[in-house]
């Protein structure tokens, strides 16, 4: 029979469109602004910490629409976000040490339909306010940082084998180890290609001077860039969960670059200062047997040692150039006031290996003094090419003579304020960071504006599909409300699948929602069009309908395909906001495909098939 | 049945193929030279930046939080109204010696203290300059293989001149929209870059359908020349065109009205490009192949299609 679907295709289309509207049913219900709590350093959320939530939110007149313990975690609900800006402080008051709280949003969805995977859509940063940032990471520092590490190694083989060297320098491109004539150098290329099989050992002679040059073989520079991204990439999400923010994301982009977005943040400028921080600590023995003074007035540094400044006085003090421990063997690290002086200081817990250094060395060195430096790269200025120049500053925070052997936990005093001891703390507790970093990209949006984004873009979509539904029906009449129909089927398509894949939506992937929806009736232009020309030279109405359809659809893929192929590359090659356009676009267009050809048939069908017809209403 | 056009006109579309080449030629002429001499005004997300948006609890004067700027050091900040006297848009270059993530922090708490905290901040967006020169050089690369991918399946599913005469359209629709860009001097931002990008994907999809119907009836049409069969093809998808482009540009205009500052330009984009995509699509793109000589025979199925039999009932 003519124009009649099999049973089995109008069941596909109800089907699709009954799942279609179960999946976008959960941005019906809407969201509460809500506060987390959450445990730290493994503690968990009881009934004693809810209780005295909600005691302490009714007595500040800010009683919580509803709290919920789910995952180890406590949410507490508001009826509005002046409400929730509120309980924030009064939560942050009644919690303890152990204990963090972030603000988010928290969906409003039933539980059956939350057991049955139905999720909200993802709102983007533009719409729900919040912090965006794109970290570049220094790569240049951290390949000399590694060649810096050979060096120490360079200098005692030589000893060893005793061969005299002049310096030993590490530059980001390789080590230069200069000697005073050609046989000596030529000894030690053999002694150190010998020991150091796997770096690139040449000879090289430069205004009249003789070096060994030592170079990173390519695999082992791939590898310290992607070991240093990794490292940070860590740092930073320990660094971003110490902020407490709800629903953050941590994200390598490309070879050198780490994403991350906070959604809901209020503070840029503390997230911006706490994610770039590079304070670190390291351990060091003092150099007693030399006086930093004459060191400092004559420039000749002993060699094995450093010649740093205090930190307050400014005085030289020299410190031996091996390490003892650094920030990274850090496992944990708490502020506090030093029992005997009052002082701010650091309480820091080393991991085994770390543990195990410092007892060893202060076995060795009882009554000796060690240093604790403190170490910071800060952005001086920019270069002509507008890149940061960066210097680390590194100065002797505190001194102080080993008592007693200790190992695994001990203090650091010599801290200005008990604010920079608190920051130094939460930075020793997320870990340093293995190279620099630079913010080269940052879009912060207010929650005002993103309120707005979303009421401006909701009514751009109405407004638009209503202006284009009524087009229809007028132009098409009953063809027209077959149409309209597909359309409102192709908003909830893309909806639905847009909460289905967690997709993110923002204010251009509104935009693409706009057009889409433009371009989504095109099909069934194209095909009533056709069946209009079918009828005019006089074909009957159901040979129209069939001949409309058939001949419109090789037009509509070619057409859609293009588009398609447009949408994947802004995909692909655009960033951020481009992106987030192309993948409403792409969704649009198939859903549109389906609800335009398969949709508006099947409804035809049901009206005009199988029946004997004289007109038709198009 | 409501119709746009009736449905026995003929326009002589081909027939007006030079005035219209004229037309285009004019319109990418003035283009090319206003990108040649004053370019286009690039938005931070290319040129590196800082971009603040903040909005005053009351109506505040320009020249004021030009004075707070200037005496906190920025003097060089363009400031201007974004939408309401309540909302300002502050711009800063990148500087030499100071770290340009704090800008923002450094810019927006001058004017906080001024205003007593009586302002908020809406928006910060800040692009490093290498940021900037990156996106530029991915934007440029987005729009190269969008049209090379357009090309190449036009050219399997039709035919050579036709993947020639739909790319000149695009070129044509990008140039002139650029072009309009360059001259009003509006911002050229990423979003302006998606919303070309987007009219690219339109305007093909505009001049596929014109091409598969030329492709139609050139197989079915024994007699009259190529521009007869072009023009009887143009008119017989005439309707379609303009009924597509015009509910597109409905909920375009909806956008550019409703949607609100930050999309301002791009809707502008689109409308602009959608125009002149639908123009193009009727006038360029075909002529363009017809120029290249593309003949009924170029069009033939390469194996002979069978009869095929509807079951009418």
């Amino acid at each position: 029979m003519l124009n009649k679907y099999p049973l089995w295709k109008n069941l596909l289309v109800a089907a699709v469109m009954l799942l279609g509207l179960f999946y976008a049913l959960p941005n019906v219900f809407g969201q509460d602004p809500a506060v987390v709590v959450s445990g730290v350093r493994g503690a968990g959320v009881d009934e004693a910490l809810r209780k005295r939530i909600e005691e302490s939110l009714s007595k500040a007149g800010v009683p919580p629409k509803a709290m919920e313990m789910k995952e180890g975690r406590l949410l507490v609900r508001f009826a509005s976000t002046t409400d929730q800006q509120k309980a924030q402080h009064v939560i942050a008051k009644a919690l303890d040490e152990n204990h963090s709280y972030a603000l988010t949003m928290a969906a409003n969805v039933p539980e059956w339909l939350q057991a049955m995977g139905g999720r909200p859509m993802n709102l983007g940063l533009d719409l729900r306010g919040g912090i965006h940032v794109l970290i570049d990471v220094d790569m240049d520092t951290a390949l000399r940082d590694k060649l810096e590490a050979y060096t120490g190694d360079i200098r005692a083989t030589l000893r060893k084998h005793k061969i005299r060297y002049l310096t030993v320098k590490a530059g980001k491109l390789g080590i230069d180890v200069k000697f005073k004539d050609a046989a000596t150098r030529d000894k030690a290329q053999d002694v150190l290609a010998e020991e150091f099989r796997n770096l690139g050992v040449e000879a090289k002679e430069r205004e009249g001077a003789f070096f060994v040059h030592l170079t990173l073989p390519p695999s082992e520079i791939r590898a310290t860039k992607k070991f240093a991204l990794q490292q940070n990439i860590t740092t930073i999400r320990n660094r971003v969960n110490a902020l407490g923010v709800a629903e953050p994301l941590v994200q390598q982009q490309g070879e050198r670059r780490i994403v991350v977005e906070l959604p809901g943040v209020q503070d840029p400028t503390q997230v911006k200062n706490i994610l770039g921080a590079t304070a670190t600590l390291e351990y060091r023995l003092v150099d007693t047997e030399h006086d930093a003074l004459e060191a400092q007035r004559t420039g000749r540094i002993p060699p094995g040692s450093r010649l740093y400044k205090v930190r307050g006085d400014g005085r030289p003090i020299l410190l031996k150039k091996r390490v003892i421990v650094t920030g990274n063997q850090i496992t944990d690290a708490a502020s506090g006031f030093d029992q005997r002086t009052g002082s701010p200081m650091v309480s820091v817990s080393l991991d085994s290996k770390g543990a195990r250094r410092m007892r060893n060395v202060t076995t060795e060195n009882v009554g000796k003094p060690m240093a604790v430096v403190f170490k910071e790269t800060r952005v001086v200025g920019r270069d002509a090419q507008g890149r940061p120049i960066k210097r680390q500053v590194e100065e002797v925070i505190s001194v102080a003579n080993i008592l007693e052997p200790f190992g695994r936990r001990f203090q650091t005093t010599g801290l200005d304020s008990p604010q920079e001891a608190h920051e130094l703390a939460l930075l020793l507790r997320a870990g340093a960071l293995a190279a620099p970093i630079d913010i080269v990209e940052e879009r912060t949006i207010g929650p005002s504006l993103g309120a707005d984004n979303i009421r401006q873009g909701l009514i751009s979509v109405i407004i638009g599909f209503v202006a284009v539904v009524i087009f229809m029906v007028v132009y098409y009449r009953v063809f027209g409300l077959f149409a309209d129909a597909a359309l409102l089927a192709n908003l909830v398509l893309i909806v639905a699948i847009l909460s289905l894949l967690q997709a993110t939506l923002t204010m251009p992937g509104i935009a693409g929602i706009v057009l889409t929806v433009g371009m989504a009736v095109d099909a069934n232009v194209l095909i009533y069009e056709r069946i209009r020309e079918e009828l005019r030279v006089g074909s009957t109405p159901q040979a129209a309908i069939h001949a409309g359809y058939e001949k419109a659809f090789s037009t509509i893929m070619d057409a859609n395909i293009t588009t398609l192929i447009a949408a994947v590359v802004l995909f692909s090659i655009g960033s951020g906001p481009v992106k987030g356009f192309a993948v409403t676009l792409a969704i649009g267009i198939v859903t549109s495909m389906f609800t335009a050809i398969v949709g508006t048939r099947a409804l035809v069908n049901l009206v005009y098939g199988g029946k004997r017809i004289k007109s038709l209403a198009i | 049945m409501r119709q746009l056009l009736s449905s026995d006109r003929q326009f002589k579309f081909m027939g007006q193929r030079r005035v219209a080449l004229v037309l285009s030629g004019t319109l990418i002429l003035i283009s090319l030279v206003s990108l040649f001499w004053r370019g286009l005004t690039f938005g931070i997300d290319f040129t590196g930046g800082t971009l603040i948006e903040v909005a005053y609890e009351q109506p505040v004067e320009l020249d004021r939080v030009r004075k707070v700027l200037a005496d906190a050091g920025f003097g060089d900040a363009q400031v201007q109204q974004f939408g309401t006297p309540r909302e300002l848009l502050i711009r800063l270059a990148p500087r030499e010696g100071v770290k340009s993530s704090e800008l923002s922090d450094k810019v927006f708490a001058a004017l906080s203290k001024e205003a007593k905290g009586k302002v908020e901040l809406r928006r910060v967006e800040f692009v490093g300059p290498q940021v900037g020169d990156e996106l530029t050089e991915d934007g440029a690369l987005a729009v190269l293989v969008a049209l090379m991918a357009i090309l190449m399946y036009v050219a399997v599913r039709f035919e050579w001149r036709f993947a020639v005469g739909s790319v000149a359209a695009l070129v044509h629709d990008v140039t002139i929209t650029l072009g309009f860009f360059s001259v009003t001097q509006l911002e050229f931002d990423l979003t302006v870059l998606a919303a070309v990008l987007a009219v690219i994907g339109y305007s093909l999809n505009d001049t596929i359908v014109v091409f598969d119907r030329i492709r139609e009836n050139f197989r079915k049409i024994r007699k009259g020349s190529p521009e007869e069969v072009i023009d009887a093809s143009i008119n017989q998808t005439l309707s379609r065109t303009l009924i597509t482009s015009g509910t597109t540009l409905l909920v375009l205009l909806a956008l550019f009205f409703l949607g609100g500052e930050i999309i301002h330009n791009f809707s502008l984009a689109l409308i602009l490009g959608i125009v002149v995509g639908t123009y193009s699509s009727i006038y360029i793109a075909s002529a363009a192949a017809l120029m290249l000589g593309v003949s009924k025979a170029d069009l033939m199925p390469a194996q002979k299609e069978g009869a095929r039999l509807d079951d009418m009932p």
